[in-house]
């Protein structure tokens, strides 16, 4: 069993599994059974100043669901805590008495002045929690009150509210930043201005689910009307492994710590984000669809993936794919490869074949008893059949050796790299020396 | 008060309530539930080997993802489109030999998509809307005889009284259906289905239903020709073979056929069966008749066939179900004599190999019931054969201008409900195209 301790801005927990600021942080009850489960540590549910806010009393999730009804996104329009500051802050301040090696970052939102956060810090402070995350990201209802997004949105106050946060504590301060933005380097450069210690991300992203077709409403709809909510899930991952990729290549933004959220559902999940830079991950929506149970398939698929691999230490995973994350301009246009089809693991279900036939390139050939097979002198190894074949593993892409004709262009395999930037078709390409 | 130890041929050897049981729906219709999961595992193939496999061709994929839309009664348009008794086939096509013997599914993991009760859940669904999605052309002033009011006679008229045509539907019983009304398995097809189909069918209108009225008895082939445009016979196998042995005419030795036309139409708790029943033939009336009558209380019920398990006709599922409720199979042994005083006692068989040579040795099996399910023949003259059957060329044409023919009398396909239904339904389109150009 490798050893999965972590170590995030100094704070200590037995694993990189934290549960995002979300109801499974809620309150009391519920973090004590996620320490139990197993999870190394918790971003309580955010914070606010009293009179704590109110949430609808109708539905506050929408879903989008694959085969199996499994839940691929999740939407919700909950807003943040909505028990009193005191009650919060007792409940933390006993959690963290009972657990002290698991992580207790306290999520805070208050509006855009100095006093409230010197307020609220003073409080979080006084429980022994180990850090605070300042909450620029929540995409509904708290935003049109000028707080989550609306901060997250505006570099400049980003800056500006970090920095009050770092003036009033000596607690390690976590900026959480929102998708909701074009370019995600700006607001996580305005944080490192700031003073951050670290950045998190992605909070929710703004969406609609679904439409009631009798009502013609949003889901979820309540009494006839919908708003838009903030979409999570298996669904954001893609969304969030970008952005924390374009963090971890910024030269300006490099050693910037990031904790990783979006979509994490396995101990895979979790280790791609740490590949791209995530110093440890948070986990919301998929402890709300399976139970916080979750976190033993993560540890013990984290912990055997580690052994195989021979690292010893979490950090060893940290950033390793960053390097490869490259520029399109950058691709090697040398490399050549074809798809190839495994007659023994192939159903003749022919998704192949309508998917190259009728969107791509006609490469794939079809005989009269169902027989499918690539034609290597018209694909173009786009991967499209590989991503539609029910069966894992049975179309492969091969690639070609140098030296080898590929019989499509007609050209030779090159053993040498060369990308756009050299290439003739490129009205902008150097001419190579 | 019988039992099921009771011997000779009684009725009430189980209560009411055992009977209910048993004769309850083989495959219940679908939840919403479990026809949402079921429609979720169709990978929509291209051009699917279910959809060829099916004798209607019914765009299979299309239907399954309608209803995993949400959208069932599109699912049974599509199905009725090409198949109007698709709601019968649903329950009784051996889909286990066609569509989903097909399915990748199968090939991939071993379990296809369970496609017919898919289908039954998508023509249930639209049925018990009242919906009868198709509407009737301009009239053509046309007018075609059919008859056989089976699966056969009924896909054909419904087709031309769509195109316009006026049909009358002929048949020597008092009730429409043929064999679905009078020979499919009682739990294939509960709770009267069968006629509430056929009703559900002729709202289409322009179809008059003329009961009692025998080809060769009532009317000839040779008035019917002249009183109407074009004539359709879908007059199934009316006639059953015999066992050509001794002892064949004895108390007892029935036709299976009988016996399950009885079990269709009367009370189960009204209808006897013997004590120890041997059933003598390897297809789906075989089985059916041997498990029925098992499920009616038989203490001992023994199908016997005359060839290896192998080369019997009833699917596996069909080998496996009677296996399953206590059938006897019994394979390689051909019946040489039915002993007796007056009723069947015992019958004796003879081991043959499966070129039927017999090795020389017999054996006798106590028997107060036999039944005879060795094959139904056409009685039926007048047209040129095919061997036993009417012969066709195309889409049912007989040797007869003006007269086509489909469904079991016909030659070439399956003896199948689904069969039937597409024989029906192309020669009707086949006299459309033909009294269009005339
Ligand atoms: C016991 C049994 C079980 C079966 N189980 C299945 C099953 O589970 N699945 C399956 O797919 N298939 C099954 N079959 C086969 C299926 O029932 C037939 O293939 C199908 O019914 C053939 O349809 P048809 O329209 O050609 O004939 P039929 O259904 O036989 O209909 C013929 C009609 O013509 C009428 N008729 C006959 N002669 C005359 C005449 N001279 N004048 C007027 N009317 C006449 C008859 O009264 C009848 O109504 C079974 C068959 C039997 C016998
Ligand atoms: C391979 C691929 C290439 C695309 N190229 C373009 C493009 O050139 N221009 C464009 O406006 N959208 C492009 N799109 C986006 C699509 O038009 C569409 O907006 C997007 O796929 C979202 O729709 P969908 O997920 O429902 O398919 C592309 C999408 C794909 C998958
Ligand atoms: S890789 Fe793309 S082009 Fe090649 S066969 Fe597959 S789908 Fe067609």
């Amino acid at each position: 069993m490798a050893d999965l301790t972590s170590d995030f801005l100094g704070i200590k927990s037995p694993n990189p599994f934290w549960l995002a600021s979300a109801p499974p942080t809620d309150k009391e009850y519920n973090v004590r059974r996620a320490f139990e489960a197993g999870w190394g540590g918790v971003v309580w549910k955010t914070l606010g100043l009293d009179p704590h806010i109110v949430n609808v009393n109708g539905p506050r999730y929408g879903a989008i669901w694959g085969a199996d009804r499994r839940l691929l996104g999740l939407n919700n329009i909950e807003l943040i805590t909505d028990r009193p500051l005191e009650v919060n802050l007792q409940e933390i301040k006993m959690v963290k008495r009972d657990y002290p090696d698991r992580a207790m970052v306290v999520s805070l939102m208050v509006p855009c002045e100095e006093a409230p956060w010197r307020f609220i810090l003073e409080k979080v402070e006084d429980t022994g929690a180990d850090a605070v995350e300042l909450n620029f990201g929540c995409p509904h209802g708290m935003s049109e009150r000028g707080m989550g997004s609306a901060v997250g949105q505006v570099p400049e106050y980003i800056e500006m509210v970090t920095r009050w946060a770092k003036a009033n504590t000596r607690m390690p301060v976590i900026v959480k930043l929102t998708p909701n933005i074009t370019d995600i380097r700006k607001p996580a450069a305005a944080a490192k201005a700031g003073g951050a210690d670290a950045v998190s991300l992605i909070n929710t992203i703004n969406s609609i689910t679904s439409v009631n077709l009798d009502l013609f409403a949003p889901e979820p709809t309540i009494d006839g009307k919908g708003a838009h909510g903030g979409y999570c899930g298996p669904a954001v991952k893609p969304i969030a492994l970008n952005m924390v990729a374009e963090i971890a290549r910024d030269a300006d933004l490099v050693g910037l710590p990031v904790s990783g959220i979006g979509g994490i559902t396995t101990w895979r999940d979790a280790a791609e984000f740490m590949a791209l830079g995530a110093g440890n991950v948070q986990v919301c929506t998929a402890a709300m669809t399976y139970g916080f149970k979750i976190v033993q398939e993560m540890i013990s698929g984290l912990s055997e993936y580690m052994d195989e691999k021979g690292f010893s230490s979490v950090n060893e995973i940290v950033g390793r794919a960053v390097p490869n994350c490259s520029d399109w301009q950058h691709l090697n246009l040398n490399y050549v490869a074809k798809a190839k089809i495994d007659q023994e693991l192939c159903i003749k279900c022919g998704r192949c074949y309508a998917a190259c036939e009728d969107t791509s390139h006609q490469a794939i050939a079809m005989s009269d008893d169902r027989v499918f097979s690539v034609k290597d002198d018209e694909c173009v190894a786009c991967n499209l059949c590989v991503n539609v074949c029910p069966v894992e593993d049975c179309i492969t892409m091969e690639a070609m050796t140098p030296g080898q004709t590929d019989p499509r262009t007609g050209r030779v395999v090159e053993p040498d790299y060369a990308n756009w930037t050299t290439h003739p078709n490129n009205p902008a390409a150097e001419a190579a020396e | 008060m019988a039992d099921q130890l009771s011997a000779g041929i009684v009725a009430g050897r189980l209560s009411p309530e055992e009977l209910e049981a048993n004769f309850a729906d083989l495959h219940p219709r679908l939840s919403d539930h479990e026809a949402l999961v079921a429609s979720d595992r169709c990978y929509f193939c291209h051009d699917a080997p279910c959809i060829t496999a099916c004798p209607t061709d019914i765009d299979i994929p299309l239907f399954i993802r309608q209803i995993a839309t949400g959208t069932p009664e599109a699912a049974a348009k599509t199905i009725l489109s090409q198949n109007i008794l698709g709601g019968m086939c649903a329950r009784v096509c051996p889909t286990e030999t066609l569509c989903e013997e097909a399915c990748v599914r199968e090939a991939a993991e071993g379990k296809p998509v369970k496609i017919g009760q898919l289908q039954r859940y998508a023509t249930d669904t639209l049925m018990a809307a009242g919906i009868h999605p198709f509407s009737r052309a301009a009239p053509t002033g046309r007018r075609i005889a059919v008859v056989g009011a089976g699966p056969a006679g009924l896909a054909c008229a419904h087709r031309l009284a769509m195109k316009g045509h006026d049909v009358d539907i002929l048949d020597a019983r008092e009730k429409p259906g043929g064999l679905n009304e009078f020979g499919i398995a009682a739990y294939k097809t509960v709770d009267g289905f069968a006629q509430a189909e056929v009703d559900w069918l002729m709202q289409i209108g322009g179809i008059t239903w003329k009961p009692g009225q025998m080809l060769g008895r009532d009317v000839t082939l040779e008035a019917l020709k002249g009183a109407y445009d074009a004539v359709f016979l879908g007059l199934g196998l009316a006639g059953v073979n015999a066992l050509g042995v001794e002892g064949d005419d004895r108390k007892g030795v029935l036709d299976a056929v009988d016996f399950i036309a009885d079990l269709r139409q009367g009370d189960l708790s009204g209808l006897s069966v013997g004590r120890d029943v041997v059933v003598i033939g390897g297809g789906m009336t075989a089985v059916d008749a041997a498990v029925q009558a098992k499920l009616l209380g038989a203490l001992n019920v023994t199908l016997v066939y005359r060839r290896s398990r192998a080369r019997m006709n009833a699917s596996v599922f069909e080998q496996d179900l009677a296996a399953s409720k206590g059938v006897r199979i019994i394979c390689n042994a051909q019946p040489v004599a039915v002993h007796g005083n007056g009723a069947v006692r015992e019958i004796e068989f003879a081991y043959v190999d499966d070129d039927l040579k017999e090795t020389g040795e017999t054996v006798r099996l106590a028997a107060d019931q036999v039944f005879r399910a060795i094959g139904q023949s056409l009685e039926f003259d007048g047209l040129a054969m095919d061997g036993r059957k009417i012969a066709v060329t195309g889409a049912g044409r007989t040797s007869m201008d003006g007269v086509w023919a489909g469904g079991d009398c016909a030659a070439g396909g399956d003896d199948l409900t689904v069969t039937a239904v597409a024989e029906g339904r192309d020669a009707a389109e086949d006299i459309h195209a033909t009294l269009g150009a005339g």
